[in-house]
């Protein structure tokens, strides 16, 4: 696996142990002590770099090639895998993923985005960017999860949803709004979990739940740091500061209250132990299908709404301060025409 | 319609090529006018019917009966949760567009009549930060739904959005989107009608949520309507963009929204729209007038 670039100092310690091993099998030489104290050198070191990441490293760790993707996951958590089709109205959208499942003896809807690891596949996917048809297949599928009452499972991991020709035709703001207003009124538990990439309004359009875990590398923003980076600074080498502007990372995010957890990834990654990372999450799916089932339809959803009406930061002017209405007043053309009536 | 008297001057505050504020150049037919002339016809272009962009309190005059509006949550002001670090802070960028508008934030809410019909009205100005939604955006079009709830009234937005979710307050204006779409699921329970207005630019992540859920959606002429950006999609499917691509008349012919209305008429249009969704479902509902 190629490291990444922050990651070469610590390559090169790891292959010095190697070399060491080796040379300790060929000469018969006991390094065994150097060997001990290098290694836990190693892991100490990993946890120091993995820990203080800049926002700019873990979009790199969130993009890697091997993440785990859906599909991994759905293939390590779920048993008895059923994929299910279509938008019945347009055509089937391969960059989103849509089945019945089972997992810890719960019968499961679950959704996600699949961006596809090789040039085939990605192609075939989309790199993970849905058309407004894959967002109407989610809905499809996640209304009639709430009909049965099987919970919601939703693993998002989009660069954005595909910006072209003919995802605008058919109504690309359109799919995105109305799953937001419509999987607020759905009568069971639906768990997110943005696993790689929370790219906005693409992501948001299968991320509307009850509780929204993130993984810890992961990154959750409103728009990509190049995007900011081109349209605030006029240039993409601008792309870490954007990063770091965007506060986008699962710790930023639970501090604000937006996302709700966070789990921990294997050192250096979920892409270093894929196992290991898929039982994280399967644990925290069966104990949160656990907690929120307890909940009836209406519960949920007032629950739900209430998570997403409570967001937002802002202040209130206070009456003390330079008449609001004054300002108004000189803005429009006649006075009397802007009043606002009091 | 009489609100646009001669005394009207909409360019006094917005930003000109022209210096002396005395002529205009169409962006679209070219031609130089007066913009008395422009200001007396709605503003729209007297040659070509070109929409020039309406601030907030201009389409309340327009749109709403005189005497009747009644601002709320105008105390509301932006904080700055992310801290934003670019090449303009995010207070900055905030004094330097309420001292270019006038305006405190990005939406003007209130209380007010369409032809004396009630109703709940929001709009938000395309000047300010391009009209993106960040939480007071949200909050505050979040209440202006939930007053159509508690008052059993009809709400009406206009959107005119250039710039979708505002960067600068990073994840909480995505938020915005589920927040301002949650309440009009509720809305919708409770059986009042949502009519979304689109000007020109209506884009991102305000036309990705509330904007795109009207029981009815109109759209002024000539407005450029999309998710994403024309030089995003360009440059990501390398290929020339349709004639009229992302304009009203093409999300109409598309079957994406209901109706292209002409300004003129769409004060009047909405009361009609209203006369039947509302008027109707109040004798239904057994709501005296
Ligand atoms: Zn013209």
């Amino acid at each position: 696996m190629e490291p990444l670039d922050f990651e070469k100092p610590l390559m090169e310690i790891e292959k010095n142990i190697v070399q060491l091993k080796e040379k300790a099998l060929n000469e018969k030489i006991d390094f065994s002590e150097t060997i001990a104290v290098l290694e836990k050198e190693v892991i100490e070191k990993k946890k120091q770099l993995y820990r203080n990441l800049s926002p700019d490293q873990r979009l790199k760790i969130a993009r890697h090639p091997n993440r785990p993707n859906t599909l991994d996951y759905i293939s390590f958590i779920f048993k008895d895998f059923i994929e299910l089709h279509g938008d019945r109205v347009f055509g089937d959208d391969n960059a989103i993923i849509a089945g019945l499942a089972t997992v810890g003896g719960h019968g499961v809807v679950v959704i996600g985005q699949q961006k596809g690891k090789d040039t085939k596949e990605k192609l075939f996917r989309n790199f993970g960017m849905a058309h407004p048809e894959g967002y109407r297949k989610a809905l499809r599928i996640m209304q009639m999860a709430s009909r049965f009452q099987v919970p919601i499972i939703s693993f998002i991991d989009t660069p954005g949803a595909f910006p072209g020709i003919s995802a605008e035709e058919r109504g690309q703001a359109s799919a995105i709004a109305v799953n937001l207003r419509e999987m607020m009124s759905l009568k069971t538990p639906v768990i997110c979990y943005v696993i790689g990439e929370g790219g906005s309004g693409g992501a948001l359009g299968i991320a509307v739940g009850d509780k929204i875990v993130m993984l810890e590398h992961a990154y959750y923003s409103v728009i990509s740091p190049e995007g900011c980076a081109a349209i605030l600074w006029k240039t993409a080498t601008k792309t870490p500061e954007a990063a770091q502007a965007l506060k986008m990372t699962a710790t930023d995010l639970h501090a604000f209250g937006i996302v709700d957890e966070i789990l921990e990834e294997p050192l250096g990654g979920a892409h270093r132990n894929p196992q290991e990372m898929a039982q994280t999450i399967k644990l925290s799916i069966i104990q949160t299908i656990e907690e929120f089932s307890r909940l009836g339809g209406e519960a949920l959803i007032r629950h739900r709404q209430e998570k997403f009406r409570q967001i937002g930061v802002y202040q209130t002017q206070a009456l003390s301060q330079p008449s609001v209405s004054q300002t108004e007043m000189e803005i429009g053309p006649s006075p009397a025409f802007n009043k606002p009536v009091e | 319609m009489s609100f646009f008297g001669s005394k009207f001057n909409p360019f006094q505050t917005s930003k000109r090529k022209i210096p002396d504020g005395l002529f205009s150049k169409c962006p679209k037919c070219s031609q130089t006018i007066y913009n008395k002339e422009i200001d007396a016809n709605l503003k729209i272009c007297p040659k070509c019917e070109y929409h020039f962009t309406l601030g907030a309190w201009e389409r309340i005059n327009l749109m709403i009966d005189k005497g009747t509006f009644v601002e709320m949550d105008k105390s509301l002001i932006s904080a700055d949760p992310l801290n934003f670090q670019g090449p303009k802070t995010y207070p900055q960028k905030l004094s330097e567009d309420q001292e270019a508008t006038g305006l405190n934030e990005a939406v003007i809410c209130g209380l007010g009549n369409i032809m004396s019909i009630p109703v709940s009205f929001g709009v938000t100005d395309s000047r300010f930060i391009m009209g993106s939604m960040g939480s007071v955006v949200g909050e505050k079009l979040t209440r202006c739904i939930e007053r159509g709830i508690e008052k059993k009234i009809p709400v009406v937005i206009v959107s005119g959005s250039g710039g979708g979710a505002r960067m600068y307050e990073g994840c909480f204006s995505l938020m915005q989107m589920a927040k301002t779409s949650g309440a009009l699921s509720r809305l919708s329970e409770a059986g009042m009608p949502f009519i979304s207005i689109l000007t020109n630019p209506t884009m991102g992540g305000v036309l990705a949520s509330f904007a795109s859920l009207g029981d009815i959606i109109i759209a002024e002429p000539d407005a450029l309507i999309g998710f994403a950006g024309p030089r995003v999609i360009a440059q990501t499917v390398r290929q020339e963009l349709p004639e009229g691509f992302q304009k009203s008349e093409y999300l109409l012919k598309h079957g994406n929204i209901d109706r292209v209305t002409n300004r003129r008429n769409l004060t009047q249009e909405v009361f009609q729209i209203l006369q039947v969704l509302y008027q109707e479902n109040r004798k239904e509902v057994g709501i005296e007038n």
